[in-house]
């Protein structure tokens, strides 16, 4: 539908063409934002470790896809049956489907195959997910090579333009690290409240949002649940989040979801 | 002067390792002390065979966990390696692939553990891990950060563990950077009885340089 819009300049007569599909509310209350939603349609990527498929927390994953590099050539395993190799990408799964439970879910791994380059890894699967055009991106993964910087903040702006939104975890140490830090993506730290759609804008960035991140049961390996806490069990709750909202307005750019974000966020407009 | 250079020199002058050893046994017993932890740990990458070797335990079972190596996408630590994200898991036995074999060999199966990767700069030098919190205390964020900043402090001593190390392979054999070495080391031991006649030869050796 973009190709019908002007792209690079806004003539008079053009002005109608780019109306909003649906009248923007005065007030953008929860209930708007995603009341009686489910998560149906939303498309959301787990980029991690890999998903254990049939989970009680997590149910059926649409599809598994595992990325490997060898040389030169990157592999892209359209049928990956490995599961997962640690068992935090189930927990993030997990968290998404407890707030959007019909949603589809997608595991791109990009672990496994040692920590020797494992920083291309993630930047050919974090391609390759945006190439497929899904509407999240949950990413509790970083680096902190400076030569993947620039090559993932071309990837971020990307995506946000093709309205796919990257959820990315935040750092809680004094470390440059990539792709959080871009103001293309959705940052997450944690709060250590227990509600899980209690979460915060931030006045003061990188980190955009905090959401849920302290002593959260998730799902873990072999149908097993843990109690975790890091920043990377916050993102996915914002990822779930953002999946319902997509659910019910599907027509949202990343720019507008943040917004509804902010505008619904517990210390703004949230409760209402 | 290179880095290598520095180093060796540096080395020649203040000795083994040995020191760095006892800094990091010092923060994994200071890490073990304020979490109130059954164990701690620190792990480091080993870039050339993609491993994960145990360079320093806090435990009641330490035995000879050190210099033990492991696959570096093994288990938890090998998930913070890579995505350079603390984690804390309660009761990790109820995972089960959460490295048994990894825990069981080094004769320690923890309830619960914290791993946070030590970042210098843009490297990942390894991984600091806390076993076994008490388990009725709740996690807070107040603790989270207070591991983050001790793995920067581990993450500085297992910087400088790596350049003496590289300083030591440097001074092995008869090399250049050898000989340099074993002349700083030999002018120290002099410094007491005066080495002014050996520092004159040396000043001229640079100015024919």
């Amino acid at each position: 539908m973009s190709e019908e819009l002007p792209a690079w300049s806004l003539s008079a007569e053009a002005a109608e063409r780019i109306a909003l599909p649906e009248e923007w509310p005065g007030e953008i209350t929860r209930e708007w934002a995603w009341g009686g939603a489910t998560g149906a349609g939303a498309r959301v990527c787990v980029l991690d470790s890999g998903i254990e498929a049939g989970h009680p927390l997590v149910g059926d994953v649409q599809k598994s896809v595992a990325i490997s590099i060898e040389g030169d050539d990157v592999i892209v395993e359209e049928y990956d049956t490995e599961g997962d190799l640690c068992g935090h990408g189930t927990a993030c799964a997990g968290v998404i489907r407890s707030l959007a439970p019909d949603c589809e879910l997608v595991s791109v791994r990009v672990l496994g195959a040692g920590y020797t380059g494992s920083g291309a890894v993630l930047l050919e699967g974090l391609h390759w997910a945006i190439e497929q055009g899904y509407d999240v991106i949950n990413m509790s993964l970083s680096t902190t090579k400076q030569k993947f910087a620039s090559l993932l903040h071309e990837l971020a702006d990307t995506a946000y333009f093709r309205r796919t939104m990257l959820v990315a975890s935040a750092h809680n140490m004094p470390v440059e690290s990539y792709p959080w830090r871009f103001s293309s993506v959705i940052s997450v730290g944690s709060h250590e409240q227990e509600d899980p759609f209690a979460y915060y804008y931030n006045p003061a960035p990188p980190v955009e949002f905090f959401a849920r991140g302290v002593d959260v049961e998730v799902a873990w390996n072999g149908g097993g649940r843990l109690v975790c806490t890091g920043n990377s069990f916050a993102t996915p709750h914002i990822a779930g989040i953002a999946a319902l909202v997509l659910s019910k307005h599907p027509e949202l750019t990343p720019f507008q979801l943040k917004s509804v974000l902010y505008l619904t966020a517990t210390n703004v407009g949230g409760g209402r | 002067m290179s880095d290598e250079l520095r180093a060796a020199v540096a080395a020649g002058v203040l000795g083994s390792e040995d020191q760095y050893r006892a800094l990091l046994q010092s923060i994994v017993d200071v890490a073990r002390a304020i979490f109130r932890a059954k164990a701690s740990s620190i792990l480091l990458l080993d870039e050339e065979t993609d491993e994960l070797v145990f360079e320093a335990a806090a435990d009641e079972a330490s035995g000879d966990l050190i210099g033990k190596r492991f696959p570096s996408s093994t288990g938890i630590a090998g998930f913070v390696l890579v995505s350079r994200q603390p984690l804390v898991i309660e009761d990790v036995l109820s995972d089960p692939r959460f490295s048994r074999e990894t825990a069981q060999s080094t004769g320690f199966v923890p309830k619960g553990l914290m791993a946070v990767p030590l970042l210098h700069e843009e490297r990942v030098l390894g991984v600091l891990e806390v076993l076994d919190r008490p388990a009725d205390t709740r996690f807070t964020l107040a603790e989270m950060e207070l591991l983050g900043l001790f793995a920067n402090q581990a993450a500085i001593a297992l910087d400088l563990l790596q350049r003496a190390r590289r300083a030591h392979e440097a001074l092995r054999g008869d090399g250049e950077l050898g000989v340099i070495s074993r002349l700083a080391e030999k002018l120290e031991a002099r410094r007491e009885e005066g080495s002014e006649s050996a520092l004159r030869l040396l000043a001229e050796l640079e100015r024919l340089l």
